[in-house]
């Protein structure tokens, strides 16, 4: 990675910027492993390649995000992805949920990937220039997530009585976990003040639920108010301990193991 | 024997030998024409060279770097040689030299539109995908099947007209 002039990071910042990153590599972690849980059963082939191939994206995303963490903390990319405990991990709570069906998948896809998309352009403008310039990377492969995320909830929402009944109640179900993914983190307020985080979370929050209230709730009918909570980014499942399992298994039997 | 105006560079030979190496995933154009090389540095300690992922996720990475040490090594320039993996500037599909996209059409592939990559949540924007020009019987009478193909760079078409499916280079 190309080493640039940073803004000078005291203690403090650089602390909140490695939380900022692990909390952004550990949901882009997540979703790939929930959407790798559909290769093969998805309800046709088109779906089983797409939703393959986005969470290959998903998966090197985090895969850049670790390999800059590492670099912060003179760790080992693969360490943090694989050596860590299931209460270790930093993704939203919307991420907590296994896939279910196929309606609260792409339930599930649509909050995250509209969130992402604004949570990306403001990173995409980050002071700390490695960081700006991989999310404006990401933003550009996100573009066809999103597009895809949008297609079928237009699908779902226009087709017959059951899809539909099944994607508003997903949606009403994950709402209160999705603002999750703005949740605020410890020295966020520094991290705003140097540039490296352009707005703060609950600005972005704001911008994110007015653009997707006007999309949804003529599905699902007026959403209740819910804003991100202090155990946003900490609270764990039962369900999301399963999926660490399953991701850290070739890990935890074979040390060696690489990317 | 080395003619008078024919005299390579170290960094001119290092770029004529990366334009001799093959993208992993689809043979039939170069490093170069792909535009995946960003800069190429030569001086007593090591050829550098910045490598721009067409994706971030991209598994072809580590065998491009492979290759890249491994050709770019033989021309024993100096000590050592790095290919440095960078997005600044980010790779985009606008950086695929006319030739390559000549080649890629050749091998069944559409090129990718050109002008910028939408990016975050225009959606309109995208709708040019919709359509890509046939690279077996040049018609746009096509429709996109897939923006999801065999590896994460490719999105699936069909042509109506010589009812042919094919691949497109994504515009990213």
């Amino acid at each position: 990675m190309t080493v640039r002039p940073a803004p000078q990071l005291d203690l403090g910042q650089r602390e909140a910027l490695v939380e900022l990153l692990l909390s952004l590599a550990d949901d882009e972690f997540v979703i790939g492993f929930w959407d790798s849980e559909w290769t093969g059963i998805a309800p046709m082939l088109e779906e089983d390649v797409a939703t393959s191939s986005i969470a290959q994206d998903e998966i090197g995303h985090a895969k850049a995000l670790y390999e800059m963490l590492a670099e912060l903390t003179d760790d080992d990319a693969d360490h943090i992805a694989y050596g860590r405990a299931a209460e270790d991990f930093r993704h939203a709570a919307l991420l907590n949920h296994a896939r279910g069906n196929w309606a609260f998948s792409v339930a599930r896809r649509y909050l995250y990937e509209t969130a992402d998309a604004v949570r990306l352009t403001a990173l995409a403008a980050s002071t700390y220039e490695p960081l700006a310039m991989l999310a404006g990377k990401m933003r550009r492969e996100e573009t066809y997530h999103l597009l895809h995320a949008d297609a079928w909830l237009r699908r779902l929402a226009d087709g017959a009585a059951e899809p539909r009944e099944r994607l508003a109640s997903s949606l009403r179900t994950l709402w209160a976990d999705a603002q999750e993914l703005f949740a605020p983190f410890d020295g966020e307020t520094s991290l705003v003040h140097s540039g490296v985080l352009r707005e703060p979370m609950h600005a972005l929050h704001a911008e994110w639920q007015r653009q997707v209230r006007r999309r949804l709730e003529p599905i699902t009918g007026e959403l209740p108010a819910a804003a991100p909570t202090a155990d946003g980014r900490t609270r764990r499942t039962d369900e999301f301990a399963w999926l660490h399992g399953e991701f850290t298994s070739v890990a935890s039997s074979e040390e060696a193991a690489i990317w | 024997m080395v003619m008078p105006g024919s005299v390579r560079s170290p960094e001119e030979r290092v770029w004529d030998e990366l334009g001799g190496i093959a993208d992993p995933e689809i043979p039939a154009i170069s490093l170069v024409d792909l535009g995946v090389i960003g800069s190429v540095a030569v001086d007593d300690d090591a050829v550098r060279v910045q490598l721009l992922p067409t994706f971030v996720g991209c598994p072809a990475i580590a065998v491009m770097q492979d290759r890249i040490r491994e050709r770019v090594g033989a021309l024993n320039l100096a000590g050592r040689v790095e290919v440095e993996i960078s997005f600044d500037p980010p790779w985009t599909s606008d950086r695929i030299s006319p030739a390559g996209r000549e080649r890629l059409r050749r091998s069944g592939f559409a090129p990718p539109h050109i002008g910028p990559a939408a990016v975050g949540s225009d959606l309109a924007e995208l709708t040019v995908l919709a359509v890509a020009e046939c690279p077996y019987c040049g018609s746009r009478n096509t429709t996109m099947e897939n923006a999801f193909g065999p590896t994460l760079c490719r999105a699936i078409y069909h042509c109506a007209d010589c009812r042919q499916p094919f691949e497109q280079f994504k515009r990213v």
